[in-house]
């Protein structure tokens, strides 16, 4: 045991004194054109990956709330049209179902020796991703309207939905919560968040059909409906971005959406006097579960298959050589729970590290998931208006979801 | 025309035609009776930051070799069209035994996305189309009668809606119509309900829907109108000034005779944009509560995951056959006109 814990300390050490002899940064060859989605914490990131690139380096960067519809096609062109994505625990599936990206093994050997361990995306004992941040959502709060009413910070679903219930009733704010339920990929979310906190699996066990129409499903839906009669009306037309809108406006007071809000809520622009008044607080529980309703996600750059291995060697260590970018993180502590080494976490990270901590469930990486989270997201509206039952729409749910899958094959 | 001349004359478009339309109608066509091989699935460790885990992953080797085998997937025939994404046959089956009223029928039927795809896209062809007419025939005679000086400008004004691109319109109606935009606020203060909401209600947002596709319809009736105007011969309708006829009169009795045709083809040509109408539902974020077929399409081929090109197809197919059904009464009735008149 002892002469194995020697013979790997000397193989860490002759990683990082050997293997770390390139420099990721100053790129002078091949072309770099990145596909990532767009927020705050990204634009942030690419400005890292630019300067890193350098001046001489023929660097592009798309930035698109659409990422993941374009990446299949976008990855699948030989030459593919990006050499490099942003990818999750969510998107890489897709990616991965196709083969269209590449293990990095070879490229983290030469540049990734200021990675750390965690930060390398292990599947089937191939990187084929480096992480740099983590995310989840959770609950943000107005913390002097939260006081005025006496009402304590909410822990479960019942607590937030009582006090903005109560928020309402003190004629505070016409619609005190607000969440991403844009119909679409958002609304989807929405129900694996709530549906993963009462406990439910989204497949049957060892195989790709569905299991959502039970009583977890009907709690989850009837949870996500009562907090929509507390949101904005138009709460079907609001993506992430929309809320940080209403947010920043003043017109909520309690929202669940992502950690890395923070970069843009918390930021020099808009009302500071809200600014001061946003707290973050972890993610509540729901139904009497103990696990939160959220989902724990990583954020990672993963190199297009379809590309050069010139552009992918460039496109890799420009964005590698933000990922490892201690600088980056500590100049950014709140933009984001960065994975990065050297890293002293923000004000912001807590609720990330919380739910990490409670055993939350990362965003499932099943291969047929994507699949499954697109009928949920066109099938849950009409339960939503008031027009079908619980069970009708979780029912419509797994049929949509039986057509799409028995068309891709999986079932 | 002698028909070897015809035929040297119509042979360039015929080539172009069965190139860009025909050939791509029998390829989706084609696509449309495949569906994917079968995924080979492995299990595979996956570690992450917040640990390693078992899971399954595509078999990426195996399924490559599959389609290597068999590039244009598993024929299906036409189980994709029976599909409950499309035409629904067991479910509509199904329905129909186990339901004893028509509305629960009914209910079940267009609770299903194909012909709740089909119900919003006919109510939007049905809804559009007059109105457009009647419209842009009132807008051209208007405009007809203008000054020379000013027409230049007037016409210009009044196809503006057609000139912007339908997404950038339904976007900037999307925001006026919002609760906080002009037109949004506006319409609580006046109805006096600070919760009334455009976005919020589907009968609410089909209507908004269907009035900015009346908006952006209504320039190309004008349009074409307003140049079939200046064809109005002058003789009868100096003739009918002398003998007495009041403005509505020579309207109704000589300028709609003559504008007949004309309105003809304006109604054919709207009812096949409309049939496709796409654009005003992205802009509007009108998804959750409006699809229409085209907007099925999109949705088959920008799902979060591979392509669903046999799903496109069949409901690509599905439109063709819609609005050809569509535009058969009209075409007859052209056809007819087209007859007497030899």
């Amino acid at each position: 045991m002892k002469k194995l814990i020697i013979a790997l300390l000397i193989s860490f050490a002759s990683t990082s004194v050997f293997a770390g002899s390139h420099s990721p940064c100053g790129v002078t060859s091949g072309s770099i054109n990145i596909l990532a989605n767009e927020f705050t914490t990204y634009r942030i990131f690419m400005d890292e990956v630019k300067s890193c690139a350098g001046p001489d380096a023929d660097f592009n960067v798309t930035h698109s709330v659409d990422h993941n519809k374009l990446q299949v096609a976008a990855l699948s062109a030989n030459p593919a049209e990006f050499s490099a994505k942003l990818v999750t625990n969510g998107s890489i599936t897709p990616l991965m179902n196709d083969g269209l990206i590449r293990p990095l093994d070879d490229l983290v050997a030469k540049y990734g020796s200021n990675l750390n361990d965690n930060q390398k995306i292990t599947i089937d004992g191939k990187i084929y991703a480096v992480a740099f941040m983590a995310n989840a959502q959770h609950l943000w709060y107005r913390e002097s309207i939260l006081n005025d009413l006496g009402i304590a910070v909410p822990s479960t679903y019942e607590e937030v939905i009582a006090a903005a219930e109560k928020i309402k009733a003190a004629g505070v704010m016409e619609n005190p919560y607000a969440g991403a339920f844009k119909s679409g990929w958002n609304l989807g979310q929405e129900f694996v968040n709530m549906y993963l906190g009462h406990g439910g699996e989204f497949f049957k066990s060892g195989s790709a059909q569905p299991n959502v129409n039970n009583e977890k499903g009907v709690a989850a839906l009837n949870v996500i409906k009562k907090l929509t009669e507390l949101s904005n009306p138009d709460f079907l037309t609001q993506d992430t971005n929309a809320v940080k809108e209403e947010w920043e406006s003043g017109n909520v007071a309690l929202m669940h959406i992502w950690n890395s809000g923070a970069a843009s809520l918390l930021d020099d622009e808009g009302d500071q006097n809200i600014k001061a008044d946003t707290r973050l607080a972890p993610s509540p529980t729901v139904g009497g579960g103990n696990k939160p309703a959220t989902t724990l996600w990583w954020d990672g750059i993963a190199i297009a298959t379809n590309t050069s291995d010139e552009n992918a060697e460039s496109s890799f260590r420009a964005l590698v050589g933000a990922a490892s970018s201690t600088d980056l993180a500590n100049n950014n502590p709140n933009a984001t729970v960065w994975l990065i080494k050297g890293y002293t976490p923000g004000d912001t990270a807590g609720p990330v590290v919380d739910a990490a901590s409670r055993g939350t469930t990362p965003y499932p990486s099943f291969p047929h998931m994507s699949l499954m989270h697109g009928a949920l997201s066109t099938e849950l509206v009409e339960f939503l208006q008031g027009n079908e039952s619980a069970e009708k729409a979780l029912a419509d749910v797994e049929a949509a979801y039986i057509a799409k899958a028995t068309e891709q094959g999986f079932l | 025309m002698p028909h070897r001349t015809f035929f040297w004359f119509i042979l360039p478009t015929a080539l172009a035609m069965i190139l860009f339309i025909g050939l791509p109608i029998v390829s989706s066509f084609f696509q449309s009776l495949h569906i994917e091989n079968e995924q080979v699935l492995m299990e595979v460790e996956n570690c992450d930051p917040f640990g390693c885990t078992t899971n399954v992953r595509v078999d990426v080797e195996a399924t490559e070799k599959i389609e290597a085998e068999n590039p244009l997937g598993r024929f299906n025939g036409f189980g994709t069209y029976t599909d409950r994404n499309h035409l629904a046959f067991d479910e509509i089956r199904e329905a129909w035994d186990n339901t004893s009223s028509i509305g629960e029928f009914k209910d079940i039927v267009l609770n299903l996305p194909f012909y709740k795809a089909l119900l919003f896209t006919l109510t939007f062809c049905f809804a559009v189309t007059p109105p457009v007419i009647v419209l842009g025939f009132i807008v051209a005679l208007s405009v007809n009668t203008l000054a020379k000086s000013l027409k230049g400008l007037i016409v210009f004004g009044t196809i503006l809606p057609m000139i912007v691109t339908p997404l950038i319109g339904s976007l900037v109606l999307f925001w006026m119509i919002d609760s906080q935009g002009i037109i949004g606020a506006s319409i609580q203060i006046l109805f006096d309900d600070p919760n009334l909401s455009l976005k919020a209600s589907s009968n609410l947002t089909w209507i908004t829907l269907i009035i900015y596709g009346i908006w952006h319809n209504t320039p190309f009736a004008f349009v074409v109108f307003y140049a079939a105007l200046q064809t109005v011969p002058q003789d009868p309708l100096e003739a009918a000034y002398i003998d007495g006829a009041t403005r509505f009169e020579r309207v109704r009795f000589i300028v709609i005779p003559h504008l007949y045709p004309v309105a003809t083809f304006i109604m054919l040509i709207c009812l096949m944009d409309n049939f496709r109408v796409f654009e005003p539902i992205i802009g509007f974020s009108a998804e959750g509560v409006a699809q229409s077929l085209s907007w099925m399409i999109y949705q088959d081929l920008r799902n979060e995951n591979k392509m669903l090109f046999g799903s496109a197809g069949a409901t690509s197919m599905l439109t063709i056959l819609g609005i050809a059904f569509l535009l058969t009464p009209v075409l007859i009735r052209t056809w007819k006109e087209f007859k007497t008149e030899r």
